[in-house]
């Protein structure tokens, strides 16, 4: 479970295979010990769930709301299941997964306190990724151009993002930290794609990652 | 009979159903066609079918789950491919209440292509190059396996009303014997569509060391109220037509076409979809200009689904329809494990599949997704989707891109699970 500082796609990626994979799947692959069972959700087209079950030896299954993305990821031959996260995580029994994976999802689900309790109900560990709106960028877009951060390229305007809860590092920190969550590691992805392990309060990270990739530990039970 | 008390006037329903020449305009005809072909009116002979025949349950009777025993069973199936060495690349296909065992290639019968011709046979995605596949008519069907049209041996006169009411575990009891027969350990996958995914569940809830993988598709853990309501409707047409005699309709020589015929037509709705019957139907007027201001088919739905009741009677038993639909009536598998849903597939290591259609409304999503909520509970390997189509129930006998694709897909991962000891 060792991971040290790198570059997504660098020399020393050499020894997986050659697969382009994005900067958080790299990091989040790393994280998950082989042959797990994990619960990617928000699987998407199932790049990761793909890398997981082929390169890491895990039992990966998936949740996907949008059906031609489920379709496929069926079509490779994953486990993915057609569903509301939010509506679907409630049938799993506690403990069920050694590692729940939420990549960039958090800020577009409903409750996403309830949805990190129920994460770390059914997970024995859950790796979350976050977009981090308090990006210097997002920071002077809005104290200097007097708007809301949003992503061009991706088409996103605050009316039509599906990111309906936005948070910071800090935001989100806090938060677990209000949930006696415990923050086992934590890694702050550059713009560049670059990554390094921090500190969860460091001001820097919060300043110049764009994505933060969150390994939790479970809630303790008095903390319930 | 128990089946039928208290007789309404159908006779009269029926013709001011089907119009005013006393039955299903065409069916008489057709009657005539039929009946110059077949000896005696009685149903199909199943020695002049091509296939395999295999009689089981010989030296044991099979005990069926209403208490009652039956054998031996003769079993007609079909196979397609090869069956590998280690025996690794078995499939059985469980048909759905009026499918048979030619779901490949023509139908003997029909002469049309068989029930799942797109998607099986060499580089479809029930691949006859690599897949074994295996496909017995059930129980108390009417193509070869033992069934109510079938001769009782201890009386030597058709069984009728006096065959055994069976279950949907009764049909997959007989699929497990003919499994047992080919000594097949393991079936890679069990697949079927509508009552074919009940057989599904049930050999993967009963028999999960025997299954490998399951992909029951649009289907559910019970049957709903409203699909016993139309089966109802069913069993009542086939009863009320006076040939069908009680169900003696062999021994008197005759065939209960008009009531079956109506049966097919209100089930056939059933199967399709309001937007497919307006895509493809609309309003049109069948061979005609204006309405006829009489009660001929003036509407091309009307003439499509007297079609349907016309060309099934030819190829199935009224009584057979009986037993079926009796037999989906009371397939509960939630009831069977004392309302413990969790209880089916507690700690199964089958992996699953489950496949729903947008406009299927015999068996919606929601109780395709009961399956997937239940299969999730006890964190089995399940994957589900629903297919985006508007051809209602039957969408999963037809050819979509997208559900074949699935299918496909799914049966890749699971190959690649056994890896080289799979097919």
């Amino acid at each position: 479970m060792s991971i040290e500082n790198g570059t997504a796609g660098g020399a020393d990626l050499d020894k997986e295979p050659q697969i382009h994979i994005r900067v958080d799947h790299q990091l989040i692959a790393d994280l998950v010990p082989s042959g797990a069972r994990v619960l990617d959700v928000g699987c998407g087209d199932g790049a990761l769930l793909y890398h997981l079950s082929h390169f890491k030896g895990a039992d990966a299954r998936g949740i996907e709301v949008n059906r031609t993305r489920v379709a496929a990821c069926l079509n490779q031959g994953l486990s993915v299941i057609q569903g509301d996260a939010e509506i679907e995580l409630k049938d799993y029994p506690s403990g069920s997964f050694d590692c729940v994976v939420l990549s960039q999802t958090i800020q577009a689900v409903r409750d996403p306190k309830g949805t990190l309790e129920t994460l770390l109900r059914i997970g024995n560990h859950a790796v979350v990724s976050i977009t981090n709106e308090g990006y210097w960028r997002n920071r002077l877009q809005f104290a200097l151009g007097g708007r809301m951060p949003f992503r061009e390229n991706l088409g996103e305007n605050w009316y039509n993002t599906p990111n309906i809860h936005p948070c910071t590092i800090r935001d989100f920190v806090a938060l677990t930290k209000n949930m006696s969550i415990a923050i086992e590691k934590c890694f702050a992805v550059r713009a560049s794609g670059t990554y390094r392990e921090v500190d969860p309060w460091s001001a820097a990270a919060n300043l110049f990652a764009v994505q933060m990739v969150f390994m939790l530990g479970s809630i303790p039970a008095e903390a319930r | 009979m128990i089946l039928l008390s208290n007789p309404i006037p159908w006779d009269y329903m029926v013709k001011r159903i089907c119009g005013l020449n006393g039955g299903l305009a065409g069916a008489d005809t057709m009657a005539r066609d039929t009946d110059t072909q077949r000896t005696g009116g009685g149903t199909i002979d199943p020695s002049t079918l091509p296939g395999e025949f295999v009689t089981l349950a010989g030296d044991t009777k099979l005990d069926l789950n209403s208490g009652a025993q039956l054998g031996p069973i003769n079993v007609a199936y079909t196979t397609h491919g090869t069956l590998n060495t280690n025996k690794s690349n078995a499939i059985l296909i469980c048909h759905a209440l009026t499918g048979d065992q030619f779901f490949c290639g023509t139908h003997p019968l029909t002469g049309r292509p068989g029930w799942w011709d797109t998607m099986v046979g060499p580089g479809k995605p029930l691949d006859t190059d690599r897949y074994f596949l295996i496909c017995p008519n059930i129980l108390g069907g009417c193509m070869g396996t033992t069934g109510p049209s079938e001769v009782n041996p201890s009386t030597d006169k058709p069984w009728g009303l006096e065959f055994p009411v069976i279950t949907v575990g009764d049909m997959v009891n007989v699929q497990k014997l003919l499994v047992d027969y080919l000594g097949i350990s393991q079936l890679f996958l069990v697949i079927g569509g509508s009552m074919g995914g009940m057989q599904v569940l049930d050999w993967a809830a009963r028999y999960p060391e025997r299954v490998f993988s399951a992909m029951p598709i649009a289907t559910a853990l019970r049957t709903s109220a409203q699909n016993i309501a139309h089966h109802e409707v069913g069993r009542q047409a086939v009863m009320a037509d006076p040939d069908w005699c009680a169900g003696r309709y062999q021994e008197e020589g005759k065939r209960p076409h008009r009531g079956l015929a109506v049966a097919r037509m209100g089930a056939h709705i059933t199967y399709l979809s309001e937007s497919a019957l307006t895509r493809k139907f609309g309003r049109s007027l069948q061979s005609r200009d204006r309405v006829t201001y009489g009660f001929e088919a003036d509407f091309q739905v009307e003439s499509y689904l007297r079609h349907q009741g016309i060309t099934f009677v030819d190829r199935f038993d009224a009584n057979s329809y009986l037993y079926i639909t009796r037999a989906m009536d009371y397939f509960d598998m939630v009831e069977e494990h004392g309302g413990i849903a969790t209880d089916i597939f507690d700690s199964t290591s089958v992996r699953f599949g489950i496949i729903s259609f947008t406009s299927d409304w015999m068996f919606p999503t929601v109780e395709n997704r009961e399956i997937v909520k239940v299969l999730n509970g006890v964190g089995a390997n399940v994957s589900f989707v629903e297919i985006e189509t508007d051809q209602g129930h039957d969408s999963f006998l037809m050819d979509i891109a997208d559900y074949h694709r699935v299918v496909r897909g799914f049966l890749g991962g699971t190959a690649e699970l056994l890896g080289a000891a799979g097919p």
